[in-house]
């Protein structure tokens, strides 16, 4: 799980580069969680770019493993995508910070998904998520064997978030959310706050109702506890409607299914 | 906490070659030396390797006197069947200990087989080793160990086993083992059954304990502190494989006398983390996860100033541009924790400055093992490549063995390892320098090179060439994703005959460029196991020299 605090992840968000789409008028409408470098360097080197993939089952970090293993093929090739632009720009609400990349001679673009790294054992990997949730199975070290001798690519597991769909009263576009990234109800509550306060203040503009275009944005609060204009609740593994906050993260991140934020005022309706 | 087992007397691989190719000889007995098993040589096609060696054993100790004087079996990451492990339990009557570590291809019913005919086993320890379970074929060995009189069991270690094991039984073998000091638990034992186990074993001196979870439903909760405390031996700690944060204060009363605390499985916050590492001050080895934080290693340093080793892994291990530890908590540690030995180190973000820092601060560095995710990331503040703080390390630490590298990295840091790595026996790199001028640096300068791994670094045929001269005197040299031609490996294989050098593509078609060169000693006569090519996709492994001894 991710466990950085909202300070950190706001900080790092500045760090990445942010693509805005925005109707006249809105800003923050559409946030793209662009996982872009902020190093850019040309790929130079006449590397295969069809490499092979040794290492997925790697113990002890080291890079060596059971040697009957088949190469794969690595999954995602690496440049276009990532080499846009030779300086790393931040906009944030109006403010211009420019980061200029390091002036070294080397040229090389990081790759994409890069199988077999880090050097964790594959073991390791599925235990430290498999108790967060029930959505990525925890492969065998036996299971990824059988796949790496067979043609599939390995599916490392360490790219699997848990998204759930998230949709909110009164907004016609629904979000997803990666629960993997909290670790409490307070910091998904804050994301929920985060994902939504500026869809809901397009939707009233655009709606006429608040006058006033200038407003700040609201912020979305009292989700949890009931004291807010909206609730959060969800679907669970068994279709049921829950309120969000009854169980331990844990268990909750094991059965949810979808969210959902209500308007507390509708809560009666399903109760 | 799992220790590495202690090294064979004797090279592996030379044993095993005098196995083989000497069967007549009389000279070798089992007797108290540590069975030659493989460490990382490559084993050929799984079925193979363990039934040779054990049959080459079983052909010496012919007399049943013999052949209960091997007792002693320990293998790492190895290729072991149940049928294997039946031969063992057959031929070898008074076998006392069997370890197997990042072991494979076995499960259940193998472990029956020990249990039941081992009358004298003492160790039972499975470590981080993969333990099949088919449905079908599970079978509980647990039960299987005998059920009357005591046992002479000293440890027993299933933590990385699966699927669920017989509380019953268990119990009733701890119950029956007076002399148990070391049990470790799978996560199929929970927060109860552990609190009954510890009742019946309160001399344990090295606990693994299961999930560390609440149940479902628990009328009523026992005094787990209480049984913690009953155990005044216990040194290490491990397990905590689903963990509920709100057991922890469960294990205060054991924490003063802890020197080892292996929490790589839980993930716990600083703060809970705080609240068990203020109290042990005697801890010499901790493996944690990223989870606790700078906050949390900073609490490290600060209370743990008899640390020895340290290892952090990554909850996340994905790529991200920040993560929950950096070079913060890295220098936190080398301030705090001077006597560190090894450590190994997974970050999104690190800087020189604190990597120079610890080469500083803790110069008995033997293991040094960092990981920046990211990859080609430099200097989180300069911006410049990470060559001075590895270059910092290979100069300040002058017992340093064993070096992992990785951040941004130029020819510069490669040469700081040849010219102050004069120790270093085993090198992982990972897409790091410039050019060939590299490699030549590593290869030229450290006389004690035995272990070599590289993957996605620009290295190539001229690189390769420059080791000629060094590379009997080598375990192993991986390179994989580098810039090597066919045409160069062959000019190795052809040079150095004594060397085996494997040559794997992924492609099926036979290609200039190779992805993956293994090459490695071996006494063993040239593979004859080379995979039939079934089209694309698989892989095609070719021999390129053959073995031979005077």
């Amino acid at each position: 799980m991710n466990e950085m605090t909202r300070n950190e992840r706001e900080s790092s968000e500045e760090r990445k580069l942010e693509l805005r789409l925005a109707p006249p008028g809105v800003e923050n409408w559409f946030k793209t969680n662009n996982k872009q470098r902020d190093y850019d360097y040309d790929y130079e080197s006449k590397l295969s770019l069809s490499t092979t993939n040794y290492f997925s089952n790697t113990n002890n970090t080291s890079f060596l493993h059971f040697p009957s293993n088949k190469p794969i093929v690595r999954g995602k090739e690496s440049s276009s995508s990532q080499t846009c632009c030779p300086k790393s720009v931040e906009l944030q609400n109006g403010d211009n910070k420019v980061t200029a990349v390091s002036n070294t001679s080397q040229k090389r673009t990081a790759p994409g998904a890069v199988v077999g790294w880090p050097p964790i054992r594959s073991f390791r990997k599925n235990l430290a998520t498999s108790s967060n949730s029930k959505a990525s199975q925890p492969e065998s070290h036996t299971q990824q064997h059988n796949k790496v001798a067979g043609k599939k690519p390995i599916d490392n597991n360490y790219g699997k978030g848990l998204f759930v769909k998230i949709n909110m009263d009164g907004v016609p576009i629904g979000r997803k959310v990666d629960l993997n990234a909290y670790d409490s109800y307070q910091n998904l509550s804050s994301a929920v706050d985060e994902l939504f306060r500026g869809l809901l203040k397009a939707q009233r503009d655009s709606s006429g109702c608040g006058g006033n275009k200038e407003e700040e944005e609201k912020v979305i609060s009292g989700l949890l506890d009931g004291s807010g204009e909206y609730t959060l609740v969800y679907e669970d593994n068994e279709g049921d409607r829950m309120l969000v906050g009854d169980v331990p993260w844990h268990m909750f991140v094991s059965t949810v299914k979808r969210l959902r934020v209500l308007k507390s005022t509708e809560l009666s309706a399903f109760t | 906490m799992r220790e590495n087992p202690p090294p064979p007397t004797t090279t592996p691989d030379l044993a095993r070659g005098e196995i083989a190719e000497s069967s007549t000889s009389k000279n070798r007995t089992g007797s108290s030396e540590p069975f030659p098993g493989p460490t990382e040589n490559p084993s050929p096609f799984p079925d193979q390797v363990l039934e040779n060696v054990l049959e080459n054993v079983l052909h010496f100790l012919s007399f049943r006197k013999d052949r209960n004087a091997a007792s002693l079996l320990h293998l790492k990451r190895m290729s072991v069947t149940d049928e294997d492990l039946r031969l063992v339990a057959d031929s070898f009557a008074s076998f006392r200990e069997l370890l197997l570590v990042c072991c494979e291809g076995f499960g259940t019913p193998g472990l029956a087989a020990i249990a039941s005919k081992c009358r004298l086993l003492k160790v039972l320890e499975l470590v981080e080793s993969v333990i099949e379970v088919e449905d079908d074929e599970e079978v509980d060995w647990v039960s299987c160990f005998p059920n009357e009189g005591q046992t002479h069991l000293e440890s027993l270690a299933f933590d990385c086993v699966e699927c669920p094991v017989n509380f019953e039984a268990l119990e009733g073998l701890v119950a029956r083992s007076p002399n148990l000091k070391k049990l470790r638990l799978n996560r199929s034992v929970s927060m109860v059954q552990l609190h009954r186990l510890m009742l019946r074993a309160p001399q344990l001196t090295h606990l693994g304990t299961g999930s560390f979870s609440a149940n479902e439903n628990v009328d009523q909760e026992p005094d787990y502190a209480s049984a913690f405390a009953a155990c005044r031996s216990l040194v290490c700690l491990s397990g905590f494989r689903e963990i509920w944060p709100d057991y922890l204060p469960a294990i205060y009363p054991v924490c003063a006398n802890l020197t080892s605390l292996n929490f790589s499985y839980a993930d716990v916050n600083a703060e809970q983390l705080k609240s068990v590492i203020c109290h042990c001050h005697k801890l010499q080895i901790l493996w944690v996860l990223d989870s606790i934080r700078d906050e949390g290693l900073q609490a490290v340093a600060a209370t743990c100033k008899d640390l020895r080793e340290l290892r952090v892994f990554p909850v996340d291990a994905r790529e991200e541009t920040e993560g929950p530890v950096s070079e913060v908590g890295f220098e936190a540690i080398s301030q705090g924790c001077r006597k560190l030995e090894s450590i190994l180190f997974f970050c999104q973000t690190m800087t020189n400055a604190a990597v120079i820092a610890m080469s500083k601060n803790c110069p008995d560095l033997v293991v040094f093992r960092l990981c920046i995710i990211g990859v080609y990331r430099p200097d989180a503040v300069t911006q410049e490549p990470m060559d001075e703080g590895f270059g910092a390390i290979v100069m300040n630490c002058k017992k340093l063995t064993r070096l992992a590298v990785s951040g941004l990295l130029t020819d510069r840091a490669f040469e700081y390892i040849g010219r102050y790595g004069k120790l270093v026996r085993t090198l992982s790199v990972a897409f790091a320098g410039d050019t060939d001028t590299g490699l030549k640096y590593v290869l030229e300068g450290c006389p004690n090179l035995q272990k070599l791994e590289i993957r996605d670094s620009p290295f190539g045929d001229g690189a390769l060439r420059s080791g000629l001269h060094h590379y009997y005197n080598m375990r192993f040299l991986w390179m994989s994703s580098c810039k090597l031609t066919r045409q160069a490996c062959q000019e190795v294989a052809q040079a150095l005959p004594h060397m085996v050098l494997e040559v794997i593509n992924n492609d099926g078609d036979a290609v200039d460029d190779v992805e993956i060169l293994y090459m490695y000693r071996s006494l063993d006569g040239p593979r004859n196991d080379t995979p039939e090519n079934e089209g694309a996709g698989k892989g095609e492994v070719e021999i390129e020299a053959t073995m031979s001894i005077g």
